[in-house]
């Protein structure tokens, strides 16, 4: 293995264009000709749109053309695809009314797209916007889920009565009540998953560029997963042959799910460069970004747990509301289904399992995947209600996780709600976390920090999720309209440089140097002798780009695929070469050899003789070493983890400072323990976030986003956090060729119900709010003080 | 209307004609092709765009070209020397102090005026000093560890 391989902290190949200012990101990008996209949004949440003048707008200085919803229905564009059909209780299949780029008839959220300016600069564009005319009317709007589903409330299609679009279930109804019957306890809780905005910090962005002279489109854009949005907006909104249509993700700045999605800007300005042949570009400013981003999380639940008098558990029940916003975005409606109510079992081996998820549209921004989506979700109500279990029966929080562990030899352990975990150890995290943050000792600290008039308090949470999704035939039968392999291209070069092509995508998470480890590692080379090519259809093969914690479980495995492809076939070249039996050659650190004698040809000379194949087996073996693999998963992978909060509450002013924070996670081997860490300390902050500081807040008549900005939506900044305590335990996967599990959503989907469990702890409470702002958090502690006063 | 704005920027002399309301972030990537400084809010908060005019860090979204005429602007751009990083972004590298890298010039020349006024800082000074920088993918453990060793380095370097 070289010193650059598989488990090295190697730095980071990425960091020196970063560093200096010269990576590309899609606005840094300037085609020639080029001009201005600005989108006039709907200022209201609800509205009939009855006519749009654009006449004094189209004078303008500089202004080319303006278009509205009518002008794309013109040409036959379609609507925005959802990607998985859900069908409800009833067999009946999801309501998933049309979702066109811009707005024909109505607007349904604030920021709804409703026309497009495109003018010289963005300026101009922006001018003209102001001398449009929209004749809106008005209608009600309703943004809380508990609001939608009621008689009488405003409806937003007629296709979906009562705003449902789907209610669904999973799990077994009867078994689950059949536990409940025979309970001696019962928990149970309410609990909201507060709406949050992604912000990743680099705005969207997207380019359309037209060439008359091949027919050939291209688009530009900040995206997650080009070849989704090759696919989604040429096969179903723009109608245009795949192989005339190029999508480019450059440098991408942060996506956490935001950016996997098909968005209506990349549809508007890849069919309006081609209308107007010229080159168009559009670029989110913050605000816009805040209306426009698709939203996470915004579930309603209430759950139940029967246990027996030992505390173990029996059968849980939840039913939840999600909150799908005014539209179905791409991937929006496996989030609170597949991606939810799978994960119910959490770490525990609780045997019957019963979840109703009614997904509804309401006036705001539409809901999809963001970092975790669904894990953290299921996990906030499973590890709420366990820490709230236990105090209501008086049992230690980590000894009744402890008794409801899925046991070390249990594995492959098969769930009641559909999933097989393959391997973990959950009793060895839980014990790695409860030592790193020396919980023992959390009695002593919580008197001292009571002599200074603090309160403190302990909360942990095990988390289990699934990531490398996932096999194709699985989702395929769940409903997804996607295939979920990867591939991965090892291109050797004469001289035994490789180029990687692969459709895994990186938007933060250094692949370039994690794959490249993992090539140097296979082949014996440096990680500068491998380059890492990825973001561009028109170099890659089709791959489905990067989600989930997907991209090392599944883009890893297709490179390893290839790589031993590429391997084997220069075992071929090898034998040939050292005039030997193919079964004695062997191959490592970098040097093919006979077995048993000094005999040997470099990897470089093989790549050579591959490429000028004078000396040859031709008559058997193409010449040449590029090898392309496709890797479609067994199953899921399954990190799991144990994140222990303390917190230190001043009951002056009802602030929560994070004094401490331990994550022991298992995510399978690790290729580059730093960017390992990276990862997580960026989740917890993530996670801490939405348990902390981050809240959507829509005004419930109006339906105006009052959070619409930095100044009103609280991002954690680097004082609101502490230093993390990061450990990790290895247990392998056992169904892909690197073991590997993923780490990417880990700390987002931990950190809330530790965080919770560990205020709830300190001030004896069952219930409160996320995020636990010093108002929330002063007004559940004052009732609580005049009544010991 | 537009007029001709005058600065040296980077160690170069440099007059591009803008109009009055163009900030100076956007006279900096759309008129110098400066693209290393970035855009990441419009409300002043986030940082993305800091820049130093004449050594002192500043948002370059919260300031008009015409304001920072005749002054002298540092970039992203401006702090390396050829391919030998400056010891700020060396001490980022070595830390794994950015991920996506769109905070990341922001932060580092941030930091770079952090450091030039002291070099020996405590985690809750460089934690204190960044409440106007945001970065959304790090979880801020790694950047305030690549601060600190940036701002030793630096201040070896000068000693
Ligand atoms: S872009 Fe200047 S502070 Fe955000
Ligand atoms: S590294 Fe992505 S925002 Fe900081």
């Amino acid at each position: 293995m070289s010193a650059q391989g598989i488990g090295e902290p190697v730095r980071r190949k990425e960091d020196f264009r970063f560093l200096t200012g010269q990576g590309t990101y899609t606005d840094d990008m300037n085609r020639p000709g080029q001009l201005y996209a600005y989108i006039l949004r709907s200022p209201h949440a609800h509205a009939e749109l009855n006519g749009i003048d654009i006449s004094k707008a189209q004078a303008g200085p500089g202004v080319e053309a303006i278009f509205s919803g009518k002008d794309m229905e013109a040409d036959g564009v379609g609507g925005l695809p959802c990607g998985w059909l859900i069908h409800s209780k009833d067999g009946s299949p999801m309501n998933e009314p049309p979702h066109p780029p811009l707005a024909v008839g109505r607007v349904r959220h604030v920021g709804d797209s409703v026309a497009v300016i495109i003018a010289a600069t963005r300026e101009q564009a922006k001018d003209a916007a102001e001398l449009i005319k929209v004749d809106y009317k008005e209608l009600p709007a309703v943004v809380a889920v508990e609001d939608a589903t009621k008689a009488g409330k405003p409806q937003l299609f007629d296709a979906a009565p009562n705003n449902l679009c789907y209610d669904w279930h999973l799990g077994d109804k009867a078994a689950t009540e059949a536990a409940f019957a025979k309970a001696h306890h019962v928990t149970k809780i309410d609990l909201v998953n507060n709406r949050l905005v992604p912000n990743a910090m680099e705005p969207r962005s997207a380019i359309g560029e037209y060439d008359r002279a091949t027919g050939l489109h291209t688009l530009y854009t900040t995206s997650q997963n080009p070849h989704v949005i090759r696919l989604l907006m040429g096969a179903f909104v723009l109608h245009l042959p795949e192989h005339k249509l190029r999508v480019v993700a450059p440098d991408v700045g942060g996506g956490f799910g935001s950016k996997i999605f098909h968005y209506a800007e990349e549809a508007i300005v890849t069919w309006a460069a081609a209308k107007i042949q010229k080159p168009v570009k559009w670029t989110s400013d913050r605000s816009e970004a805040f209306i426009t981003d698709a939203h996470g999380r915004d579930h309603v639940t209430h759950a139940e747990l029967a246990m027996d008098k030992d505390g173990k558990f029996l059968g849980l029940h939840v039913q939840t509301l999600a909150n799908m916003g005014a539209y179905l975005s791409t991937f929006s409606s496996c989030v609170p289904t597949y991606l939810y109510a799978t994960l119910l079992a959490g770490t525990y081996t609780t045997p019957a399992i019963y979840a109703e998820v009614k997904a509804i549209f309401t006036n705001t921004v539409p809901v999809d995947a963001y970092r975790g989506a669904g894990r953290p979700e299921a996990t906030y109500v499973v590890e709420r209600i366990v820490e709230t279990a236990a105090r209501e029966m008086g049992i230690d929080p980590a000894e009744l996780r402890r008794r409801n562990f899925v046991p070390r030899d249990a594995y492959p352990y098969q769930t009641p709600v559909a999933l097989q975990y393959d391997s973990g150890d959950y009793f060895e995290t839980l014990d790695m976390a409860l030592k790193a943050s020396d919980y023992l000792g959390f009695p002593g600290r919580r008197d001292e920090a009571a002599k200074r008039g603090k309160i403190r308090g302990i909360g942990m949470a095990t988390y289990i999720e699934a990531c490398g999704i996932a096999p194709s035939a699985v989702v395929g039968s769940l409903g997804a309209r996607a295939a979920l392999y990867e591939t991965a291209q090892v291109r050797v070069h004469p001289t035994g440089s490789v180029s990687v092509f692969t459709g895994s995508h990186q938007h933060g998470q250094g692949h370039e140097t994690t794959f490249a480890q993992i090539v140097a590692d296979k082949l014996g080379l440096t990680v500068d002798q491998v380059d890492i090519v990825h973001g561009d259809t028109d170099k890659i093969p089709f791959g489905l780009g990067t989600y989930g914690s997907r991209s090392l479980a599944v883009g890893g495995s297709a490179l390893v695929m290839s790589l031993d492809k590429v391997i084997a076939k220069g075992k071929k070249i090898a034998a040939h070469l050292l005039e030997a039996s193919e079964a004695d050659i062997e191959f490592k650190d970098g040097k093919y050899t006979v077995a048993g004698t000094d005999k040997a040809k470099t990897f470089g000379e093989i790549a050579m003789t591959a490429y000028v194949p004078h000396n040859y087996p031709i008559e058997e073996l193409e010449p040449g070493l590029d090898e392309t693999s496709f890797y479609d998963p067994k199953n899921f992978t399954f990190p799991s983890g144990c994140h222990i909060a303390e917190v230190e509450i001043d009951p002056e002013t009802g602030v929560v400072k994070l004094v401490n924070f331990t994550a022991a996670d298992d995510f399978g081997r690790i290729v580059n323990p730093m960017i390992v860490e990276g990862q997580v300390h960026g989740g917890l902050a993530q996670g801490i976030g939405q348990a902390l500081h981050e809240g959507c807040i829509y005004d419930r008549e109006s339906g105006q986003l009052l959070t619409g900005s930095y100044m009103d939506y609280d991002m954690p900044r680097a004082d609101d956090l502490p230093n993390f305590q990061v450990a990790t335990n290895v247990t392998l996967c056992t169904h892909n060729p690197l073991g590997v599990k993923g780490c990417g959503e880990a700390g987002a989907i931990g950190a809330p119900a530790a965080v919770m469990n560990a205020i709830t702890h300190a001030l004896g409470i069952k219930d409160l709010l996320m995020p636990a702002t010093p108002q929330r958090v002063w007004q559940a502690i004052n009732p609580m003080r005049q009544a010991a006063e | 209307m537009t007029s001709p704005v005058s600065m040296t920027v980077n160690g170069k002399a440099v007059t591009a004609t803008v109009e009055p309301r163009t900030l100076l972030v956007q006279y900096l990537r759309e008129h110098l092709g400066l693209t290393g400084t970035h855009v990441g809010c419009d409300t002043s908060q986030c940082g993305a765009c800091v820049v130093h005019l004449d050594g002192k860090s500043i948002k370059s979204c919260t300031i008009l070209a015409v304001q920072a005429a005749g002054g002298t602007v540092t970039t992203i751009e401006g702090l390396a020397k050829g391919s030998e990083l400056h010891p700020m972004q060396a001490a980022f590298r070595e830390h794994h102090g950015l991920q996506c890298g769109f905070c990341t010039p922001g932060m580092v020349m941030s930091a770079v005026d952090l450091a030039q006024r002291k070099s020996d800082l405590s985690e809750h000074e460089v934690r204190e000093w960044l409440e106007g920088n945001i970065c959304r993918c790090t979880g801020y453990h790694n950047i305030v560890k690549a601060i600190q060793a940036g701002a030793a380095a630096m201040g070896s370097a000068k000693a």
